[in-house]
């Protein structure tokens, strides 16, 4: 492979990745910009999608059903996990909810240790074809399933804000939340919505990606805290920041593995994320609020529907 | 002082140094080490968060960056240890220092995220710059403590000494707390902006409560140095620093003790955990005692969000309880 | 002396302030008054550095202090008020006005750490410094009180005292008599006018009319961000435009 093939392979494969950076962006900025809170277990909904498709695979279920069983176990989850920790703690401060998230992420890693063990899980591919070949460099075709999943999730979100009137709702909600419930809007149905939705997809995003990487119990960590950096890259206020953020961040990436070295893979997301936040917090996309006077950077927080009554 | 005051002093006093005179377990001694030093991280913590109303999530770097300075000031300087120990915080002192500024900036999640990643990295550079900390296998042969003639190489002089050491920082942030600076803190607390129209330059008072907990936690680095006398880079990571966090809110925020009792319960909860899970669900292995952890921090946060020695509803601008402490003049 | 030249301020497409200039003298007091959203307090937060003009220079004793942080323009010597009492709530009262007094009594985070013996005597001073300042304003009985067990008019008069602590030049004062009664007002009138009289410059944001009219010096009217008037005050009670503009006849002057 020459170099130009070399950089190509890069590209896919950071194209690729951050295809699943931008899924889990997606789930977490839409839950951001509804409930105003960063959903820091969002990882290990990740975790939990993957290894339930395996095991349910691995009891006999068919893989399309297996999956479909496997994001509804994790929508399930999510659920319990608004109604129970996050609905009752709506008025609290946002430290105070940070800390439960924080604490509901390692509740479920426990969890997901004592059940799956330490040991990986392989999913096989979805297709059984071989690798194509493109340019000089080699794409999996798992890769465009990956790819695939992304884009048809990005239209059907659009899809639901422009064309469908819940999405309207949802939109009004995210833009001014008391408006929103001076016509009717609940903000904690939406609250519940929120965490299940993306909850589900971050599942999903993991059983994509799982027959490239493979499953471990701890697999969510770093894919939701990734996730994150790719939000922030692209700024949290809106979607699109979390798509243009999560591929940036996947390309990046993979071009510093290989020109770099491989043991920058996690180092090389910190890095990116400590300097977005130091120079510019909102992100490339995000609305610009620096306050010179005060110079601080306002989280675009105030405004959020809430779970409830913030 | 009033007289009560000083005798609630001199009986906590009392308590502390006769532990070890009825304590002859060495597991039990080491314990209370462990929570002595993590008291000392927390009285920082607690301080940046409770009074100056920032958090950070990144403590265990300034510990590890603590331990690490003081384990190759020893080994490969052959300095003394006591100079070690005193030096020692300087470094992440001067590392908030420099970070500081940008990173108070941020507020709320975005500084929850970027202390995070700080700590990670650093975790990340303990791990990878093997010719300066041993990468993985870290740094071995350092010496013990000692002052003089007296080698502090047993759990139980080590014992005092951290817990001397942590009574000097309970004592310098009661002074802080009870000072104008203390007022200042408070006032902020209260009105940013009316803070700021009297004059306080409340970035700066930010930063300097920011740089004293990064030096309260890199003593507490160089103390464990010298107490394992190995130094590795797996006690700094950020289930170290989110612990941390964990103790200051459950012990309460701007309050003296809370620290303490904090530090305290966490450890406690954990041995206990470790001890008692493998009873009830003999089977299984791995450290999955952390499934019951994490359900506890949830429902503290949910039950009794500003700890445990904080008063009343929470308030404030981090949303948890400053006790505000009743200094007598 | 407090000048102010050209003074504009926009926040995104609106104009809170176009060309806002006038001089405030030693001694005297200057009342700033116009109707609601004139942009009065925008213009106080332009003085004490809470935001930055976009135009135009603020000049005290003749130099620039425009593009100074907050705590910047209050070691300088300005001290203010606010419209919506901002009160230290957790702290007593004298711990307030001891605050207030931080221009002039920086204290130091390592020194506080070591509590060097010289430092409870000083914040002893200052304690007694406090009462003294609170005694002016009638408060003294109170002084260890909780802040937030004032009466609203205690608490404005608190944070004027707190203001006064840091031996200020020229004080902002945002809508001080709002809220207070008839026999209050008067009270605080005297009360400014011998402020006055001890050489300050004072310059007041306010509604009530009776008040402005017997206490003022001189006084500014603003209108949609700009001056409209400016004299003293029998002036600028038979200024048609000021008539006008209370009265709500529509000004288009647009910037």
């Amino acid at each position: 492979m020459g170099a130009e093939g070399q950089h190509i392979q890069y590209l896919i494969s950071g194209i690729t990745l951050g295809s699943i950076y931008a899924l889990i962006a997606l789930a977490l900025v839409v839950t951001f910009n509804i409930t105003g809170i960063f959903n820091l277990a969002i990882g290990e909904f990740v975790t939990i999608g993957t290894l339930s498709a395996v095991t349910l695979r691995s009891a006999g279920c068919p893989d399309v059903p297996a999956f479909v069983l496997a994001v509804l176990i994790a929508g399930v989850i999510a659920a319990t996990m608004e109604r129970a920790a996050i609905y009752p703690a709506r008025k609290a401060s946002i430290l105070t909810l940070i800390i439960i998230t924080i604490g509901v992420a390692i509740a479920l890693r426990g969890a997901a240790l004592l059940i799956w063990g330490t040991h990986p899980y392989p999913l096989p591919p979805f297709v059984d074809t071989a690798p194509i070949a493109l340019w000089g460099a080699v794409i999996i075709p798992q890769m465009l399933f990956v790819l695939g999943l992304a884009v048809v999730a990005v239209m059907l979100l659009f899809a639901f804000f422009d064309l469908t009137y819940a999405g309207k709702a949802v939109r009004a909600a995210m833009i001014n939340r008391n408006a929103a419930r001076l016509v009717g809007i609940n903000p904690a149905r939406l609250s519940l919505l929120a965490f299940v939705f993306s909850g589900m997809l971050a599942a999903l995003a993991g059983i994509f990606i799982a027959p490239i990487t493979t499953a471990t119990y701890d697999m969510g960590f770093m894919l939701g805290l990734k996730g994150f950096v790719a939000a922030i890259l692209g700024g949290v206020t809106n979607v699109k920041g979390a798509i243009v953020g999560g591929l940036l961040l996947g390309i990046i990436e993979a071009f510093a593995i290989g020109m770099l070295s491989s043991g920058m893979k996690d180092g090389i997301a910190m890095m990116v994320m400590i300097i977005v936040l130091l120079i510019c917090p909102t992100g490339i996309m995000g609305l610009r609020i620096y306050n010179k006077r005060t110079g601080s950077w306002m989280v675009w927080l105030r405004q959020k529907v809430g779970t409830g009554s913030r | 002082m009033a007289s009560a005051k000083s005798r609630y002093w001199i009986a906590l006093i009392l308590v502390v140094v006769c532990v070890p005179l009825f304590v002859k377990s060495n597991y039990v001694l080491s314990i209370l080490i462990v929570i002595g030093l993590y008291a000392i991280i927390v009285q920082g913590l607690g301080l940046l968060m409770g009074y100056a109303g920032q958090v950070s999530f990144g403590q265990a770097a300034f510990y590890g960056l603590g331990a690490y300075t003081a384990a190759i000031l020893a080994t490969k300087c052959d300095w003394p240890p006591v100079l070690c120990v005193l030096v020692a915080p300087f470094l992440p002192a001067l590392v908030a220092l420099i970070i500081g500024r940008p990173i108070l900036r941020l507020r709320e999640h975005y500084l929850v995220l970027a202390t995070l990643g700080f700590g990670i990295l650093a975790f990340a550079a303990f791990n990878e710059s093997i010719a300066l900390t041993g990468g993985p296998s870290g740094l071995t042969g350092i010496p013990y403590l000692s002052i003089g003639p007296l080698v502090l190489d047993n759990d139980r002089s080590y014992y005092y000494v951290v817990w001397g050491v942590l009574g000097l920082v309970i004592l310098a942030v009661a002074n802080l707390t009870c000072s104008p600076i203390g007022r200042a803190f408070k006032a902020i607390h209260a009105s940013e902006q009316a803070a700021q129209s009297a004059g306080i330059d409340t970035a700066l008072l930010k930063l300097q409560a920011f740089v004293f907990s990064a030096f309260l936690a890199g003593l507490a680095g160089g103390l464990y140095a010298f107490w394992v006398t190995f130094v590795g880079p797996s006690p700094f990571g950020f289930t170290a620093s989110i612990e941390f966090v964990l103790m200051a809110v459950v012990g309460g925020l701007g309050t003296l003790w809370g620290p303490v009792l904090g530090s305290a319960i966490i450890v406690g909860l954990a041995e206990f955990l470790r001890w008692g899970v493998p009873i009830l669900l003999p089977k299984v292995g791995g450290e999955f005692e952390i499934v019951f952890f994490g359900i506890i921090f949830v429902l503290i946060m949910l039950l009794r969000p500003q700890g445990i020695l904080a008063p009343g509803r929470p308030s404030g601008m981090s949303g948890v309880a400053v006790k505000e402490e009743k200094c007598s003049g | 002396m407090l000048r102010v030249n050209g003074l504009t301020k926009q926040f995104g497409g609106l104009t809170a302030l176009c060309g806002v200039g006038f001089v405030a003298q030693p001694g005297q007091i200057l009342a700033l008054i116009g109707p609601n959203g004139a942009g009065k307090t925008t213009v106080f937060n332009l003085i004490t550095g809470v935001l930055q003009a976009d135009q135009g220079e603020i000049l005290l004793a003749n130099k620039r202090i425009d593009g100074l942080r907050t705590f910047e323009v209050a070691a300088l010597g300005i001290s203010r008020t606010f419209q919506h009492l901002e009160l230290f709530t957790t702290l007593s009262v004298a711990e307030n006005v001891m605050v207030g007094a931080w221009p002039r009594n920086r204290a130091s985070f390592l020194r506080c750490l070591f509590r060097r013996p010289g430092m409870m005597k000083k914040d002893q001073e200052l304690y007694n410094k406090a009462l003294g300042l609170l005694a002016q304003v009638g408060l003294k009985g109170k002084a260890d009180w909780p802040a937030k067990s004032l009466t609203f008019g205690q608490q404005r008069l608190l944070e004027i005292a707190r203001a006064l602590a840091g031996e200020p030049q020229v004080l902002l004062l945002d809508e001080p008599a709002a809220g207070l009664n008839h026999a209050e007002s008067a009270d605080l009138a005297a009360f400014l006018r011998s402020l006055a009289e001890r050489g300050l410059t004072l310059i007041l944001v306010e509604h009530d009319m009776d008040t402005v009219m017997g206490v003022a010096d001189q006084i500014v009217v603003l209108n949609f961000g700009t001056v409209i008037a400016g004299g003293s005050p029998s002036e600028v009670q038979q200024d048609p435009e000021v008539i006008a503009a209370y009265l709500g006849k529509e000004d288009d002057e647009v910037c």
